[in-house]
């Protein structure tokens, strides 16, 4: 009670007899987990007054699946399936990022054409990642419109996706050391069709929203983070971007080739909704540049590293020659050997930092895995996000920060 | 950090009309009605497919609900080696193995369940395979029924699936030829 009373309302200094009587209190209502609003399972319990959040407290944990654990318990190959589910809208990008974080640990270099077509489907699911949080987001503020031209467009990519890795959502593209397979023929001319439809899409989208008032009395000004915070919180990502600060992996630590790529890094001045969703827009767009340039100086040559730690033998060798038949049962048998080390490696995902923590004891299955999601900081300053605003406001912010549970929760 | 190329989001101010939101909502439904005149001349090209009365047809390499393959004679081609029973991270492959009558087979399946439920879809099984037994060809992507024990499939339903395209699956070869009884 004392708490309560402490949060209560401004009003009642002026005429604390007449609230007395009203009974007036706080409410307390949970938002979600299971509600279409909350993006996931995403529990979040706060004390209203009347439409305004006083208080908010979150909690986690509904969509925990153990990935750390199951991870110890499987080949480093084995793993790659599971890191699908981390993030599912941008699978490949988590794919990429646990592949690349073991062939560091194991020292492996993939080839030329190996890193080019791993850069143009991260930077294909950066745009589609970006594309079902604008989308999704804008729905939450009521323009149900613009989830269509968006979602309508994605599927295009997704038909691609077919064609390339076998499946939709859960790609699990990537192995240690390559890719699951090579391009189909027609990709490059399928891919670059696609990107013009972005093109339109993000426009039609800008001309519905990008001077309309509605759009920006319910974005500009709400879910303010500052640099300060956004930096103690640990953001990465566009949430970090929107704060102004110009913080890209590709930049800083530019890995397959990214410092060859021109791009630029978009930032916000605010740091609220509306720079967030903003900062998207235009990151969609820089990726449409990126995927531009890597599709032309793509390489030819293998996908597969050929050092025999790492990669599977070819198939014509395993079906006829005993040596390539026994690399093969070795490499599923046993899985891959990583030298004794730990080794923190991270990518910039769809949502940010994605970092994978592997410490190897040298035998088949990694002794620890630590995944570090991008969603795990930004989330934990949501409170703070959306105390002191209205209800509808908190669900534009959490649209806004693209909270995926299944990343969050591992 | 390092210094880098940078684009900033801008800001405008809203010009008088799109203050009061008259302009943008004309605006805004001319762009929309452009949508729906150009989907309902053209209906062809629209996104949408009347499921299930219209299906999907998978690209070749989707990887869809799994067959196993047969030798000529219409035996399983499988030798039991338990490669894809390993690699599955779901661990969801049940192979139960029985001495083969030629014994330059060695082995064959006597059991071989897929537990669909827990089954990712990963492929992996196929990539292991040393024989090219199993694979995932057959473009079936709707997997239904009504109890759980219905979504394991044995090794007569799995020998039964067709492929989705029979003329591009890869060649039968690898195993050694039968020897004369
Ligand atoms: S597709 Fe993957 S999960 Fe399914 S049976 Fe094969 S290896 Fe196991
Ligand atoms: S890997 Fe192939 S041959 Fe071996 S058990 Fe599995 S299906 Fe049979």
């Amino acid at each position: 009670m004392q708490r309560i009373n402490e949060l209560h309302p401004v009003n009642q200094d002026f005429e604390p007899e007449f609230y007395q009587d009203l009974h007036t209190d706080l409410m307390f209502l949970n938002l979600g987990p299971s509600h279409p609003a909350s993006h996931g399972t995403l529990r979040t319990l706060v004390a209203l007054d009347g439409e305004t959040i006083m208080s908010a407290v979150c909690e986690i944990g509904y969509l925990h699946r153990g990935f750390e654990k199951t991870a110890e318990n499987r080949t480093y190959d084995q793993v790659i399936p599971y890191t699908d589910r981390l993030n599912y809208v941008s699978a490949i990008m988590n794919n990429v990022g646990f592949a690349k974080a073991v062939e560091a640990l194991i020292g492996v270099e993939i080839t030329p054409r190996c890193m080019g077509l791993r850069v143009i489907v991260s930077e294909l699911m950066r745009i589609v990642d970006h594309l079902v949080c604008i989308g999704a987001n804008l729905v939450d503020i009521g323009a149900l419109t613009n989830f269509w031209y968006l979602f309508n467009k994605r599927e295009q990519l997704y038909d691609i996706l077919d064609k390339l890795t076998g499946a939709r959502l859960t790609n699990s593209f990537t192995r240690i050391g390559g890719l699951a397979r090579d391009t189909y023929p027609g990709f490059e001319d399928e891919v670059l069709h696609v990107l013009k439809e972005f093109e339109i899409a993000v426009l039609d989208v800008l001309k519905l929203v990008a001077r309309n008032k509605i759009f920006l009395s319910r974005t500009q000004g709400v879910g303010i983070i500052s640099q300060a915070d956004a930096l103690s919180y640990g953001f990465t990502g566009p949430c970090l971007r929107a704060t102004g600060i110009p913080y890209d992996l590709r930049k800083e630590f530019p890995y397959y080739g990214y410092e060859n790529y021109q791009f630029e890094v978009p930032v916000g001045e605010v740091g609220d909704t509306y720079d967030r969703i903003m900062v998207r827009f235009e990151e969609i767009t820089q990726s449409i540049k990126i995927v531009r340039q890597a599709l032309k100086v793509l390489p030819g040559g293998p996908i597969n590293s050929d050092d025999k730690r790492v990669s599977l033998p070819p198939k014509d060798q395993t079906y006829v020659n005993i040596e390539g038949l026994i690399n093969h049962f070795k490499h599923i048998y046993e899985g891959i050997k990583i030298p004794p080390g730990e080794f923190y490696d991270a990518t910039e995902a769809a949502n940010g930092e994605l970092g994978f923590y592997i410490v190897s004891d040298g035998s088949g299955n990694p002794y620890r895995v630590r995944c570090r999601p991008p969603c795990f900081t930004i989330f934990s300053a949501y409170p703070d996000l959306i105390e002191g605003g209205l209800i509808a406001d908190a669900i534009a912010t959490l649209g806004s920060i693209n909270i995926i549970a299944g990343e969050l929760e591992r | 950090m390092k210094e880098v190329q940078v684009k900033k989001i801008p800001r405008e101010k809203l010009n008088f009309w799109e203050e009061t939101y008259l302009l943008p909502i004309f605006q805004g439904m001319s762009l929309t009605l452009k949508h729906l005149l150009k989907n309902i001349s053209n209906t062809e090209q629209m996104p949408v497919l009347d499921y299930p009365l219209e299906k999907k047809t998978m690209p070749p390499g989707y990887r869809g609900k799994h067959r196993l393959t047969q030798r000529d004679d219409g035996t399983v081609k499988c030798v039991a080696c338990m490669m894809c029973a390993t690699v599955c991270p779901a661990l969801c492959i049940h192979i139960e193995a029985a001495e083969h009558e030629n014994p330059a087979i060695e082995k064959f399946p006597q059991v071989f369940d897929i537990d669909l439920l827990r089954c990712v879809y990963c492929g992996y099984c196929v990539e292991a395979c040393p024989c090219d037994a199993i694979r995932m060809d057959s473009g079936v992507y709707t997997i239904f029924a009504s109890k759980r024990e219905d979504f394991v499939v044995h090794k007569e339903q799995l020998l039964n699936m067709q492929a989705q395209y029979p003329e591009t699956a890869r060649p039968k070869q690898g195993m050694p030829p039968l020897p004369n009884p």
